[in-house]
């Protein structure tokens, strides 16, 4: 009786963990696969320096400045409002094209409503949606609210980038073996990698609506899965001097930081004058920091810009 | 003007940012230190703080007189943008008896200059205040650093001049940004009395 019940109690312990080490195996399996695809160059993308510019003629310059073009995709719920109307009063007038897409209506502010409670599924109807309505748009930047973004930045950083490639760029993480973009520092994609993006979701094997892992794997995550499938990696948006230009934390954060860092040389030593993101600010410190962006300047300074981008109509610009 | 109690957490900062965009820049403390902080005959304090004033302008009056045509004065947690300043001083004539910040109207007839937005006084009223001491027409008759200093202008002729910018918006803020940009929901007022709020676009 005894012995029986041990066997038992023992088939089971083995059943149980070989079941477990076939689900590990089957999330991993998807991170291994693409490990053939040549890497190669990729891993950082640079904006382009004073002299790769200098060296475009006037009217190239004038060309792509032209057509460098921004569609914002914009993740909101009704739960984060404040946000929502900071972002939509704020950063987002400066995007060519800004969509809200929100997981349920809200009375006070529009969006397109996707219905949808989970954020994977939200994220790849969003996606999906912003794919099929893009018109001329070659460029999307997806953010939450909880983010700051400087489009004109973003337009500086991928100017000389040809959209019909495929790029997928932000805070570039290492998770294990995945490399992923950090969805709280805004994500960019090419068209050519948005396209691909759309093709995939059609796959269930290889990018499922409702992930097939033991633990749930966060949106952004999930999405570098199935952007590695379609051979798209994550790389880093850096400035032409190698600093990183999406920041996960405030600006205040960031400063801070470099005070401890680099206490005698605190602002250079800190982010990059190009920044396109900051996270982590409350919709407070954004209209601040909208009227030191936009606004504030020191009477007389010069700073060089090769390139003009005029903000789109109502942007609240002087 | 600062203390030894706040060099390290403010004066520093001040030193490394925007101070740097000064012709010259003078720390003022009641202890000498290395910083360098210059050390004036007053206690630190609230209270002191027109003396401390009346000081710092009697020094720079003895050992730097020409070496700017205008002496901003400015609290260890005031942010100037001295471009700006530079523009708003470029229509002025150093050598006339004007001084420049946030006017503010009530206690005396020709206004006064809030001392925590930073004021400027131009080489003349500086003059002026210093003479103004030395012959006792002006006094140390309270403890209020910007309204008393408004009142020893006001008594040796030395004018309020506009700081404004072309729009008519103020360049001086005695408070930080956040409280002039972040629109704030009319309070619930027993009575009803008008509620201006400063500032905004």
């Amino acid at each position: 009786m005894l012995s029986e019940g041990a066997h038992f109690m023992k088939g089971m312990v083995l059943g149980g963990l070989f079941c477990l080490l076939l689900a590990l195996l089957g999330s991993l399996r998807l991170g291994t696969e693409s490990g053939t695809v040549d890497h190669h160059r990729h891993h950082h993308v640079q904006a382009p320096s004073k002299d790769e510019l200098t060296r475009l003629s006037d009217s190239r310059m004038q060309e792509l400045s032209n057509q460098v073009q921004i569609s914002c995709i914009i993740m909101v719920q009704p739960k984060i409002l404040v946000y929502w109307a900071t972002a939509a009063n704020t950063w987002s007038k400066h995007c060519d094209k800004a969509v809200f897409y929100t997981s349920e209506s809200s009375k006070a502010l529009e969006a397109v409503d996707l219905n949808e409670k989970d954020d994977w599924a939200r994220l790849r109807k969003a996606l999906k949606h912003a794919y099929e309505n893009a018109g001329d748009l070659r460029w999307f930047f997806v953010a939450q609210p909880t983010t700051f973004a400087i489009i004109e930045n973003l337009k500086y950083l991928v100017l000389t980038k040809d959209p019909s490639e495929p790029f997928y760029l932000g805070n570039a993480m290492k998770s294990g073996e995945l490399e992923y973009v950090a969805y709280d520092s805004g994500i960019v994609l090419s068209y050519e990698a948005l396209k691909r993006l759309v093709h995939v979701f059609q796959d269930e094997e290889k990018c499922p609506e409702r992930g097939r892992a033991l633990w749930k794997l966060s949106e952004d995550k999930q999405l570098a899965v199935c952007l590695k499938y379609t051979g798209v990696f994550a790389e880093n948006g850096e400035d032409a001097q190698g600093k990183g230009l999406f920041n996960s934390k405030s600006v205040y954060s960031v400063i801070s930081d470099s005070m401890k860092a680099n206490p005698n040389n605190v602002v250079e030593g800190c982010c990059s004058d190009m920044a396109v993101t900051f996270n982590g600010m409350s919709p407070n410190q954004m209209q601040v920091m909208m009227f030191g962006v936009y606004r504030l300047r020191p009477y007389g300074h010069d700073f060089h810009d090769l390139l003009m981008f005029d903000p789109p109509e109502g942007s609240d610009n002087d | 003007m600062t203390g030894p109690k706040n060099l390290e957490s403010r004066t520093k900062h001040i030193r490394e940012t925007w101070a740097k965009r000064c012709n010259k820049v003078l720390y003022m403390s009641s202890v000498e230190t290395d910083f360098p902080t210059v050390k004036l005959n007053v206690s630190e304090g609230r209270e002191n703080l027109y003396w401390k004033t009346i000081r710092a302008f009697q020094y720079i009056h003895q050992h730097h007189l020409d070496e700017a045509d205008w002496f901003l004065k400015a609290d260890d947690d005031t942010f100037v943008v001295i471009e700006n300043l530079r523009y708003t001083l470029s229509t002025y004539d150093p050598e006339k008896p004007l001084y420049l910040g946030r006017r503010f109207t009530p206690f005396i007839s020709q206004g006064y200059m809030s001392g925590g937005a930073g004021y400027v006084l131009s080489k003349e009223a500086l003059r002026r205040f210093v003479e103004g001491f030395d012959t006792g027409k002006c006094t140390h008759f309270s403890n209020i650093e910007d309204m008393a200093l408004g009142k020893c202008m006001e008594t040796m002729k030395v004018e309020p001049a506009d700081s404004r910018d072309v729009k008519g918006r103020q360049t001086f803020h005695p408070f930080p940004p956040d409280h002039y940009l972040i629109r704030q929901p009319p309070r619930p007022r027993p009575c009803s009395v008008a509620f201006v709020s400063r500032g905004g676009k």
